[in-house]
């Protein structure tokens, strides 16, 4: 158990530092569009990817840098996808979110709220349908919960046994809606009427969330169906960077503070010895400055050629003037 | 010789090629049964893990189709109604289109979404008898509108082995045309390739669909007045635009028959072509739906919002003296 608090810390500080590198690169303008920051989130991409194999799929959202570092992809690139550079995880063709890598299982992020829900589900019974026990998991936010193709999905997995889990990352405002005013019913309860097993978790406990995630996992693989869990959390940072300039004012100080005072970074970061802690901290920021260093240093792609990869048949869309 | 009819047709094509292919499945709602009369039979040959009748989900089961694309399978989808396709634009266009862009050409999504019975079914009304293939290809999703038995057959193997989403419109008008064929002789047809069904010398009459069958019908009773040659695109994205070319240096003259409303159907984008880059000897001419047609329910005013074969003749003939 040593090994996986370890593990899961050094995933939680992972996510946590690239996310403030991200910002201070926003800053720099070397991230043009801004991000959605996961801070505050770091436990629930450790927990859940850490109950996951390799050939497993996940399908994440447009505040997806955690889900997609967590399932192991490589950082520098990813930061270099950010960075819009063709060194990045998607050529940069997809950015900050939409970024994949398909040698991972990661399906994607995707900037429809409630949208990935049922292609997990497609690719969770595609999984099965050809002789596999991989499982799929899609990642929301409170926000997805009333989206109707969100529900649907719950509904085809449970019909059908589908070995998908649902993770609703619930962080308690979807961009300014606090969710006591946009979810009627209950969270978990929308799962229940479907017949899914499900879970609230504290989400700002990567173990918690990684137990959970587990028996959901063991579930799924057995044959017996999907799975929800309910992660409680809380948004650290901004909806979106763009927020950086223009202060909204949607939270009360009180709220934010309430919220941060539970950090899932010091609350994994405790439960290993500091020496551990420190040496891992020390690995991360190395890490980090070569991935900044990578993904800044590294060539934009050449507008020459906009829409390469619009097919994947290789067909090529006519340009935009005449007889060009 | 065997006679084939239209449907058959389809059903053939999606059955030879889930008996050749086992990654290929289908889904779509009362496919069991065969509702829309284009899958009898596949349920009992297939058995339901491949032929799998969904409940009314369009949008869920559209972006599980595009899950199950991801991981590997080729799934085909019915739809029973041509105005579904708005329901499910965002799962298509906005999603399964762009994957592979998105991913820098990591993914693909071969998805073939089949719409049989698309148009006007007379006395279906407002909801039920929509044409919306030019919207797909507005937005670049590959675009089919077989006229023939062979062609329907011919394109939906095509479309089946694309890697891409490809969404066929099987249109009402066309459902009842049979031609004698010899199954042996049935084979893929490309996509993005026209046909030429007659040759003439004065005329090209470009005809989408069903009103391939007006064209043929007003050729005959122009012979010996005007030579008219009846170019049928097959696949309206992307557009045999050297195809065209090559009629056009024929005849110098051009009419477009489209079942789409007007402002930014097809025919409009082949006439914009035509007169860009192609050498007309008289200004070109589209015979469409009205802008903004919503069918109305009563027959007479259904049909008065149709392309017509009276229309196309006196196109056809104001195009053919003019510009001389």
């Amino acid at each position: 158990m040593a090994e996986v608090a370890a593990q899961l810390y050094r995933t939680v500080r992972l996510i946590r530092r690239f996310e403030e590198r991200a910002i201070e690169l926003v800053g720099l303008g070397e991230i043009v569009g801004g991000i959605h920051p996961y801070l505050g989130e770091e436990a629930i991409a450790a927990g859940v990817c850490a109950a996951l194999r390799d050939d497993d799929f996940i399908t994440s959202t447009h505040r997806g840098h955690g889900h997609v570092l967590a399932k192991g992809a490589d950082p520098a690139r990813m930061m270099a996808e950010l960075a819009g550079r063709s060194t990045g995880l998607n050529q940069g063709r997809g950015g900050s979110m939409h970024a994949a890598d398909f040698s991972l299982g990661i399906l994607g992020a995707n900037a429809i709220v409630g949208a990935n829900g049922a292609i997990a589900t497609g690719a969770a019974w595609a999984g099965r349908h050809t002789g596999t026990d991989r499982v799929a998991v899609s990642f929301f936010g409170d926000g997805a919960v009333s989206q109707g193709v969100l529900l649907e999905s719950f509904n085809l997995a449970s019909l059908w046994k589908v070995p998908v889990l649902f993770v609703c990352e619930n962080n308690r405002w979807a961009t300014t809606m606090p969710v006591e005013r946009s979810v009627a019913g209950s969270i978990t309860g929308r799962a229940a009427a479907f017949g899914i097993p499900a879970v609230s978790v504290d989400g700002m406990d990567a173990e918690a969330v990684f137990e959970a995630a587990q028996a959901a996992v063991t579930r799924g693989r057995a044959g017996e169906g999907p799975s929800f869990i309910e992660c409680h959390t809380y948004r650290f940072d901004a909806h979106h960077t763009f927020e950086h300039k223009a202060r909204l004012r949607y939270r009360s100080n009180e709220d934010v503070a309430q919220g941060r005072s539970r950090d899932p970074v010091e609350i994994q970061g405790g439960r290993i010895p500091p020496e551990v802690r420190s040496r891992i901290d020390e690995e991360i920021e190395h890490q980090l400055e070569e991935a900044v260093k990578f993904a800044t240093s590294s060539p934009k792609p050449s507008p020459g050629d906009p829409l390469e990869f619009l097919y994947a048949s290789g067909l090529r869309a006519r340009t935009g003037v005449s007889n060009a | 010789m065997p006679r084939l009819s239209y449907l058959k047709a389809l059903g053939r094509a999606i059955g030879d090629e889930m008996e050749r292919d086992p990654t290929v499945c289908m889904l779509g709602e009362d496919i069991g049964v065969g509702v829309a009369n284009v899958t009898p039979g596949l349920l009992a040959r297939f058995g339901p893990d491949r032929v799998v009748d969904t409940p009314i989900s369009e949008q869920g089961f559209t972006s599980f189709a595009t899950g199950a694309a991801l991981a590997g399978l080729r799934p085909v989808i019915e739809y029973q109604i041509p105005s579904l396709l708005f329901l499910v634009f965002e799962q298509i266009a906005n999603q399964a289109h762009k994957f592979s862009l998105m991913t820098g050409g990591q993914a693909k999504v071969p998805v073939t979404y089949i719409v049989p019975g698309s148009g006007s079914r007379t006395g279906w009304a407002g909801q039920h008898s929509d044409h919306p293939y030019s919207l797909f290809a507005h937005v670049g999703v590959k675009t089919v509108v077989p006229a023939t038995p062979s062609d329907a057959y011919g394109l939906i193997v095509s479309a089946i082995r694309d890697d891409d989403p490809v969404v066929i419109f099987a249109p009402s008008g066309a459902l009842g045309v049979r031609e004698d064929v010899e199954y042996a002789d049935l084979k893929p047809v490309p996509l993005g390739v026209g046909r030429v069904h007659r040759e003439g010398t004065d005329v090209t009459v470009v005809a989408v669909g069903h009103l391939v069958q007006d064209a043929l019908a007003i050729a005959d009773e122009l012979a010996g007045e005007i030579s008219v040659e009846v170019f049928d695109p097959r696949t309206i994205y992307p557009f045999d635009w050297a195809g065209l070319a090559a009629s056009i240096a024929k005849t110098g003259r051009l009419v477009v028959i489209d079942d789409s409303n007007r402002t930014c159907g097809i025919g409009a984008e082949i006439l914009a072509t035509a007169a860009e880059e192609m050498r007309l000897a008289a200004p070109p001419r589209r015979v469409t739906r009205p802008d903004g047609a919503v069918l109305p329910f009563a027959l007479e005013l259904d049909l008065a919002c149709q392309p017509n074969r009276d229309q196309l003749v006196t196109v056809t003939r104001e195009v053919f003296k003019s510009g001389r």
